[in-house]
């Protein structure tokens, strides 16, 4: 039996690890099996230096043909299970073949490594970044060893940030101005605006904003759009008459949102909205969307 | 139905009340760990049982109650929280990641009370945050409770004067604006309410709406608590802006409402000094507000604040108090085309009180008080409404009272006007006022013009003025008021004998008219009145007067004569024989003792011959005793023309048209020949005395007297007679010695028409008179 368990075990444990890795930022990455884990957090253009270690178990040897370590960024589309298409990958020879009786640490630096774009766990589509050490070996099956990070990619505030202000109403029945201060916002900022109602002839029950994302997968006939609602957030109780103007201030904060992704590598883009919901008495629901634009601001996060 | 909806209502305040005690439960809970976190998601969860519309006002109050205690709590926790170093600002924060707004703002008020005692943001912008922010609840119910939640926890923390809030940034303007806004979208939300729900519902709602008004009116209660608000600031901002929102809101409920609260809340100084600003709002109130009641009140609590301090009073001056505010009543009554008549004088009524306590001095203010109340009333009937004639007894009475002195009041032209609107019923009693008041501040009332207008006054006293309900009149209560009267009288009194007499003579006129009834308890005092000048005539021997103006006994016994002769008819009314009899005894021992002067002489025996004539009640024998006694005296006056008249006057005494038991003929006839006889002496007697003879005026009232019995049918009276007496004035007209006298001739000229248009007019009448040769 402990033959068999040993047969089936590597023969080696793998070890990834960063160099900065204590003082690095550590962000929880949700992970297939449902378990939240906390991994390091890059940005683009950041050296990605560390080192492998090799711990054959003991009194075992390994024979190789060569170790190496890949950094993958990798799409999958859940639809499309098993395929995963590699925007990026580099790859560092750490070792020639030969055989290894004893821990061995192989170092290894990525420089300025090109990251465009953000992991990202979505619905019908997963972006994630990782380390691949492979111990490739003859006759038998080569030794892998992944290692997730995260990388996040911040961009200045935008140069021009207009506000939303639009009216919008059903003939004779509702009239109403609403105001957003931006339409670009950054993670944890937060949304300040107005709801001016110049005509009500119906009784409202109450008003909200939603967040919704809308995350799109594949193209042209193949495109999955799967819209999500964040936040309910009740702005209005009771039934306002002409005149009144709503007050509205939404932290983003406390939602898992991320920035808006457009058209990543062909593959998937994310959007976010801001969706005014005014519900009447009979809880017929009266809506408007206004797409905004988010942004990862480093001084926010 | 509504049974049902009541236990409803109170098993849902049961279910609210137990979420809140649980979770406020797992709150306590998160508290003691110092869980933030939990703490924030139970106490969220526990106001979440605030969003309920199920229940009414009194219900929500009972749920409100609780939650607000345990928001006190949560407060506690948050201020220790920032002890314990956690940032106010990121808690201001986080308290408003909470999904539901209701509980969001509770919570949001909750930290917002401990930021501002943190000082870490300047009061008035945590202040302005919340009050804007809490716009989001537009419910009614929810959004007064929250605001007033919102208000309860500021109160304490506004930027006042001398608040430790008050900063360079801070000031009271700060907290005048915030409470100014909670206040506006209060009365809003409350205006709301009544336009919300179905129609049928209207009294409930009202209802519903009076029990939350205390909650909006705590707002401006506030703001009176504010010290940095002096009158320039009162004047500039606070009252124009609650005006405005008082009368915009165009809701009947809370203008009434609201306006009171003004008055109430606010120090009586400012009123005074904004009088016109104040007053101004109330024309443009809503037709239906119960404009008087809170005008009303004004006006108390400023005449109160006259009365509170003489020092005061010169301020009601400057600002013209008075003139303001009867403008304001002309106006609000303009506005107002409906007001009730009761509601027009209850203002009118307050204004007088308000005048007599500020302007006492003013008689004119109080006048014109009344003269506008006269100018409301005339055109209308008789007042029918009881509220109305009270108020108006309550208004007269006001200026008795302020001055306790009817003099005062007599010298108002206008009080006796308003007095005219009061039905007969009202009329008395508000006579009974006056003498009560003049018998309680012993007013001495001493000129005949005061008595007259006094009497004026109170006239529905003294005589019957619509004589239709006389007969209801209760007999104790009769007696009282007359009573009251004859207290009166006495009380009349002036040291001038001269003025006394005139006030006698007024009071007698008064009384005269007054009937049987009450003749019996206004004239004795009368008399004795009378009686005490007459005294005090003659205590003072030498009489100071001149000789024709003085008052002399005379006069008065004069006076007292007619008095016994009223009394005896009005008996003679009352069928009481005896009692008339013994009047008329009083009345000729009065002329034989103390009637000496010839003139008042021939006046009194007219006076008894013209009573004694009307009477019936005398048997044959007491008549014919006093009818030979009246003749007797008649033939005793000192001028022969006098005699002459009384005499021929004592004729009518024997025929009385509608007494066929007094028609004696004969006797009639020996009066007119009496009288001839006496013209006749009268006649030569002026012959003698001057040679020429005097006119023959005398005659020809003879004979119209011939005349007269002659139509009446008296058989003694012939044709012959007549014929005889003509001829004797022709002669006489015609005689050398005879004076041209043009006003004898034309009496006769036309006494002689007159047979002849009787001769012409035929009929009965005319037969007679055919045979008559002219």
């Amino acid at each position: 039996m402990n033959y068999l368990v040993g047969a089936f075990k590597p023969p080696c444990n793998i070890f990834i690890s960063f160099t900065d890795g204590r003082s690095r930022k550590q962000v929880p990455l949700k992970k297939e099996n449902g378990k939240t884990v906390m991994v390091a957090l890059f940005q683009s253009q950041e050296n990605i230096v560390g080192e492998v270690v090799i711990e054959p178990i003991h009194g075992k040897k390994v024979e190789h043909n060569g170790v190496k370590i890949e950094l993958l960024g990798q799409i999958e589309l859940y639809f499309d299970r098993g395929n995963f298409y590699d925007f990026t990958s580099l790859v560092r020879e750490l070792d020639v073949p030969g055989e290894l009786y004893e821990r061995k640490t192989y170092p290894f630096e990525f420089s300025t490594v090109e990251m465009p774009y953000e992991s990202y766990n979505g619905v019908n589509v997963r972006l994630r970044y990782i380390l691949k050490v492979t111990i490739s070996r003859n006759y038998v099956s080569n030794i892998v060893e992944y290692q997730d990070f995260v990388v996040r990619n911040y961009t200045p505030p935008p140069s021009i940030n207009n506000s939303i202000k639009m009216e919008v109403g059903i003939e004779d029945c509702l009239h109403i101005e609403f105001e957003y201060s931006k339409s670009k916002y950054h993670l944890k900022d937060v949304v300040i605006g107005k709801i001016y109602f110049l005509l009500v002839r119906i009784k409202l029950k109450n008003m909200e904003l939603e967040i919704r994302r809308q995350e799109s997968t594949g193209s042209g006939p193949n495109t999955y759009v799967e819209t999500e609602t964040l936040a309910k957030f009740e702005l209005m109780d009771g039934a306002p008459v002409r005149g009144e103007s709503i007050p509205i201030r939404l932290f983003l904060s406390p939602y898992e949102l991320t920035p808006t992704y457009r058209n990543i590598n062909n593959k998937f883009s994310v959007k976010y909205y801001l969706n005014l919901v005014l519900v009447d008495e009979e809880d017929r629901r009266y809506f408007k969307q206004q797409e905004i634009t988010m942004y990862r601001n480093l001084e926010a996060s | 139905m509504i049974a049902d909806g009541v236990e409803d209502e109170e098993k849902w305040l049961a279910a609210g009340i137990a979420g809140l005690q649980q979770n406020a439960f797992y709150m306590h809970r998160a508290l003691d760990s110092n869980n933030l976190r939990d703490a924030l998601k139970y106490s969220a969860q526990m106001l979440s049982e605030l969003r309920t519309s199920r229940l009414s006002p009194h219900k929500y109050y009972e749920l409100y109650m609780r939650a607000f205690d345990e928001l006190r709590k949560l407060e506690m926790f948050f201020k220790e929280e920032t002890r314990r170093g956690c940032s106010i600002v990121d808690l201001y924060e986080l308290v408003q990641h909470a999904g539901n707004i209701l509980p969001r703002l509770y919570l949001l008020c909750t930290v917002g009370s401990v930021y501002i005692k943190s000082k870490e943001a300047p009061a008035k912008d945590v202040l302005k945050d919340l009050v804007e922010m809490c716009r989001g609840i537009q419910h009614p119910v929810r959004g007064l409770f929250l605001r007033s939640y919102l208000a309860q926890v500021s109160r304490d923390k506004l930027p006042d004067i001398g608040s430790e809030y008050e900063g360079d940034a801070d000031t009271v303007v700060d907290a005048v604006e915030f409470v100014l806004q909670n206040f506006t979208e209060m009365n809003k939300l409350w205006v709301r309410m009544q336009h919300q729900g179905p129609a049928r519902e209207k009294e409930k709602r009202e209802k519903e709406r009076s029990e939350l008004r205390d909650l909006v009116g705590k707002n401006l209660h506030v703001l009176s608590q504010i010290e940095g608000i002096d009158l320039d600031m009162y004047k500039e901002t606070v009252l124009p802006r609650v005006l405005e929102q008082v009368v915009n809101c165009k809701d009947e409920i809370a203008q009434y409402y609201l306006m009171d609260c003004i008055i109430q809340v606010f120090p009586d100084e400012y009123h005074l000094q904004t009088l016109d600003v104040l007053l101004g709002a109330f024309p443009q109130l809503q037709p239906t507000v119960d404009i008087k009641t809170v005008l009303s009140r004004l006006m108390e609590r400023l005449s109160n604040y006259a009365a509170s301090s003489a020092d005061v009073l010169p301020e009601f001056l400057q600002v013209e108090a008075f003139s303001k505010l009867n403008n304001a009543i002309g106006k609000v009554i303009e506005a107002q085309p409906d007001m009730p008549i009761l509601g027009v004088i209850t203002l009118y009524s307050s204004l007088l009180t308000f005048t007599l306590h500020v302007h006492p001095d003013r008689l004119d203010y109080a006048d014109q008080v009344l003269g506008a109340c006269v100018k409301k009333l005339s055109g209308k009937e008789k007042l029918e409404d009881k509220k109305a004639t009270k108020q108006i007894v309550a208004l007269l009475s006001a200026p008795l009272d302020k001055y306790n002195d009817i003099v005062t009041a007599l010298k108002l032209s206008n009080y006796p006007r308003v007095m005219e609107y009061l039905d007969s019923e009202t009329n008395k009693v508000m006579a009974t006022v006056i003498i009560q008041s003049i018998m309680k501040n012993k007013t001495r009332i001493s000129t005949a013009d005061r008595v007259e207008a006094l009497f004026e006054l109170i006239k529905g006293l003294i005589k019957d003025l619509d004589d239709a309900f006389h007969d209801e009149v209760d007999e104790d209560d009769f007696k009282e008021e007359q009573n009251s009267v004859a207290r009166l009288i006495q009380l009349l009194h002036s040291d001038d004998p001269e003025e006394m007499f005139k006030i006698i003579c007024t009071v007698r006129k008064h009384i005269l008219g007054g009937g049987p009834k009450r003749l019996p308890f206004t004239v004795p005092p009368l008399v004795f009145s009378s009686l005490k000048l007459v005294r005090q005539l003659q205590g003072q021997e030498e009489n100071p007067f001149g000789e024709e103006e003085s008052t002399t006994p005379k006069k008065i016994f004069q006076v007292l004569n007619q008095l016994f002769l009223q009394c005896a008819e009005a008996a003679n009314d009352c069928d009481l024989e005896p009692v008339a009899y013994e009047f008329f005894t009083q009345a000729y021992i009065l002329y034989e003792e103390d009637i000496s002067d010839s003139r008042a002489q021939v006046t009194a025996i007219h006076l008894i011959i013209g009573t004694l004539q009307r009477m019936h009640v005398f048997g044959v024998e007491n008549r014919d005793t006093l009818t030979h006694k009246a003749t007797g005296y008649s033939a005793k006056l000192l001028k022969k023309p006098d005699q002459c008249r009384a005499v021929y006057a004592c004729s009518h005494l024997f025929w009385v048209d509608d007494q066929d038991n007094v028609k004696d003929g004969e006797r009639v006839l020996l009066c007119l020949k009496r009288a001839l006889r006496i013209a006749n002496a009268a006649q030569q007697m002026s012959n003698a005395a001057r040679g020429s003879a005097g006119s023959v005026t005398l005659f020809v009232e003879i004979l119209n007297k011939y005349l007269y019995f002659f139509e009446k049918g008296n058989p003694q009276i012939t044709v012959a007679a007549i014929q005889s007496l003509i001829e004797l004035i022709t002669t006489e007209m015609h005689s050398d010695s005879s004076t041209p006298d043009p006003a004898a001739d034309a009496f006769f000229a036309s006494t002689l028409r007159y047979m002849e248009f009787q001769k012409q007019k035929g009929g009965a009448i005319g037969e007679k008179y055919e045979p008559i040769k002219v």
